[in-house]
């Protein structure tokens, strides 16, 4: 690592090709491995899952979970772990938005840097915290809203009745998800807002913009790919999200009420079954675990292209 | 320009941070149960030639593997036997019953701990890998009570159909007649039953489901399965303290949990013949005394058929009996002097006791400890 450092204390504009140095090699080779590793860490992971999976895909249908087979026994599991991260993505992107301009472009300066750390905090805490809260506090100061909502929009099926009693529903859990996702959200729109060319934003108010017109012209069209990205890590973590929904979610079969206990999502199941699984069950279990990890990857992948796609509009250019 | 810096940046770290995010989440519970590892009865030290009798003559270690019901008894277990003991170390990783069972009839543990006994098949299997019979000794009861919380009712008696339909959610409202029937002089509310039960697998779910089909049948038609059956709404919670808490959290609610979890909230008098009983630890232990021993089994094999339907006065039907498994002979003498003492000790009524402070669980009856103490009179070392 000295040695590195050694072209910067050189005087400048020697029009010499430079030396490769040791250090120079080293760190590429450093870096480069670690490149290659995550590969293969990811590489091992997919082909362990696959191949303790492959067992339960095989096996008979009568005895997988339920006795209908794999896919009867993972949709339902599906449905439940896209509609929790759907419901959390829902509520925390708008309110991520909100608290990331606040930071970047209307709080006084040192209020923002305060602000920034508490949301970023919120990181920090462990999910088992945000379970404990979830069920102790959340819950039972939701139960009202889920019963009202039952009650007069009871006729869509997402609402139908009878509300929870504890008031751990799905939507709880979304709301708990929501919560557990936001610093990430803030934290990556913060910095790509913050990171607007101050020219365009000048050039805005210049020509009569009021404030919330530069936003509108310079600032979200320059952050959008970023924001972007930001919310689909956030709908990573909401898609793999495991102790805490397991605990505040009322697990059960499926159904379309977002407001009474039911449906369950793939990483708590797993959490919830494995301790005292065994043989097939095992691998059905993992074999779900697979199915998380295809969702998880389209996810991205998806996300990946709408940035890409996004590029060319964005107006930032 | 600038704007395509940021979506480099941000895009891989996206998918690696993502996928990071998605590994750790599936693999991080799995993982530390299976770095436990657990490696069969290999001595650290020397054994000494008499291993009988005198205690302090013990060493070396132990490891054995199986149910989590068990696993605060087993806790205090090792803590008393090795107080006893101090050259020696036991083991015991609470991985669940299916991988104790497998892992003690391929030989790699020399006992195991499971909330059912072998079966055929596994008993098989387990005479290859011991040379000699495996024996099942029921050392932990664990009465399951059914806590409610009913505003007002301090008593409650239901008799098993009246479980059944409640937890089957064919009986929905407090004010039932059938519930009445049983309660003549309680006051009950017009309030919808919230019937709770455990959203993860467990085997206390499995001995309340196993109580309900025996002893009401015709109103459970569900399949015995430490699965909660996914065709009934009701409101789940994870482990013995969610089932608590949700219990705590609204009015309403029935759940049922293992004794030592539900402290002196007011728990359900269960319908036994003509009477209704309370549970307590006696009761408890009654109800395995008096149950037969399982067909097809060997001398010393205490595997039970319990009696969920008996009618005998105060015995309470509805326990959770996890078996010490061991075998009947041990070709390496060590492990074999390890497993016996050990086994006694937590036969002995120092180890009921101290399972009973740790864990809540009943004390095996007298007759339980002298048959136990007489399979392990029986066991075969060296």
């Amino acid at each position: 690592m000295t040695t590195s450092t050694e072209p910067a204390t050189k005087p400048p504009g020697r029009p010499r090709r430079a030396k490769v140095r040791p250090g120079d090699r080293n760190f590429s080779w450093a870096t480069r491995a670690a490149g290659v590793l995550i590969l293969i860490v990811l590489a091992g992971v997919a082909a362990f899952l696959v191949r303790e999976a492959i067992p339960a895909f095989r096996a008979d249908p009568a005895e997988i979970d339920g006795g209908e087979g794999f896919f009867a026994y993972v949709w339902p599991l599906v449905f439940g772990t896209l509609v929790a991260a759907f419901i959390a993505l829902i509520i925390a992107t708008p309110l991520a938005l909100g608290i990331a301009l606040f930071i970047s472009h209307y709080a006084p300066r040192r209020m923002a840097q305060g602000l920034g750390y508490v949301v970023d905090l919120l990181a920090a805490i462990p999910s088992v915290v945000y379970g404990l809260w979830g069920i102790q506090w959340l819950a039972p100061n939701v139960r009202g809203t889920w019963e009202w909502l039952a009650d007069n929009l009871g006729f869509i099926p997402l609402f139908a009745g009878p509300a929870s009693a504890t008031g751990r529903t799905m939507m709880t859990a979304g709301v708990v998800l929501a919560v557990m996702i936001l610093p990430i959200i803030t934290a990556i729109a913060r910095e790509v807002f913050l990171q607007t060319p101050t020219l365009h934003q000048e050039a805005a108010l210049a020509l009569g913009a009021t404030r919330w017109e530069m936003i509108r012209m310079a600032v979200l069209p320059f952050g959008r790919p970023g924001l972007i990205s930001g919310v689909m890590l956030g709908l990573g973590r909401a898609l793999g999200e495991t102790m805490a929904v397991a605990m505040v979610l009322s697990t059960g079969g499926f159904t379309w009420s977002m407001v009474s206990s039911g449906n369950n999502t793939i990483a708590a199941e797993i959490a919830l079954d494995f301790p005292e699984s065994a043989g097939i069950e095992t691998n059905t279990l993992i074999a779900a675990g697979l199915v998380l990890f295809v969702i998880t990857l389209a996810v991205n992948m998806l996300a990946r292209w709408i940035v890409a796609r996004r590029e060319a509009f964005s107006g930032a250019n | 320009m600038n704007f395509s810096i940021v979506r480099r940046r941000l895009a891989p770290v996206a998918v690696a941070g993502a996928a990071a995010l998605v590994l750790s989440a599936c693999g991080s519970d799995p993982e530390t149960d299976a770095t436990s590892d657990t490696a069969g009865g290999d001595g650290g030290g020397e054994t000494d030639d008499s291993g009988d009798g005198s205690e302090s003559s013990l060493s070396g270690s132990l490891s054995g593997a199986g149910a989590s019901s068990q696993e605060s008894a087993v806790q205090a277990w090792i803590a008393g036997f090795q107080q006893q003991n101090p050259d020696v170390t036991v083991n015991y990783a609470p991985e669940g019953s299916g991988a104790g069972r497998e892992q003690f009839t391929s030989g790699a543990v020399p006992f195991a701990g499971s909330d059912a006994a072998l079966d055929e098949k596994e008993m098989a299997a387990a005479e290859d890998a011991c040379g000699a019979p495996a024996v099942n000794l029921p050392l932990y009861i664990d009465p399951i009570a059914l806590p409610y919380n009913l505003p007002g009712v301090d008593n409650l008696n239901l008799s098993p159909e009246v479980i059944a339909g409640i937890f089957n959610e064919q009986i929905t409202n407090w004010n039932d007649p059938a519930i009445a029937q049983d309660n003549p002089d309680a006051t009950l509310p017009d309030m919808p039953i919230t019937p709770v039960h455990r959203s993860d697998e467990s085997g206390t779910t499995e001995n309340f489901v196993d109580y309900l089909s025996q002893a009401a049948p015709d109103a459970w038609p569900h399949e015995v399965s430490g699965d909660w059956p996914t065709d009934l709404s009701g409101e789940a919670a994870a482990q013995t303290p969610g089932v608590i808490q949700a219990v705590d959290a609204a009015e309403g609610t029935i759940g049922y949990a293992s004794a030592a979890a539900v402290g002196d909230r007011t728990t359900v008098a269960v319908g036994v013949g003509e009477e209704f009983v309370e549970y307590s630890a006696e009761a408890a232990a009654a109800v395995v005394a008096n149950s037969p021993q399982a067909e097809g089994r060997a001398e010393h094999d205490l595997a039970i058929d319990l009696a969920r339907d008996t009618t005998e006065s105060g015995n309470y039907p509805i326990v959770l009996i996890s078996y010490t498994i061991v075998c009947t002979a041990y070709s390496d003498e060590q492990t074999g002097n390890l497993v016996t003492e050990y086994v006694s000790y937590v036969a002995s009524d120092e180890g009921q006791q101290a399972a009973a402070e740790a864990a809540g669980s009943a004390p095996i009856s007298d007759e339980m400890q002298t048959d136990v103490q007489s399979a392990l009179d029986s066991i075969e070392i060296g």
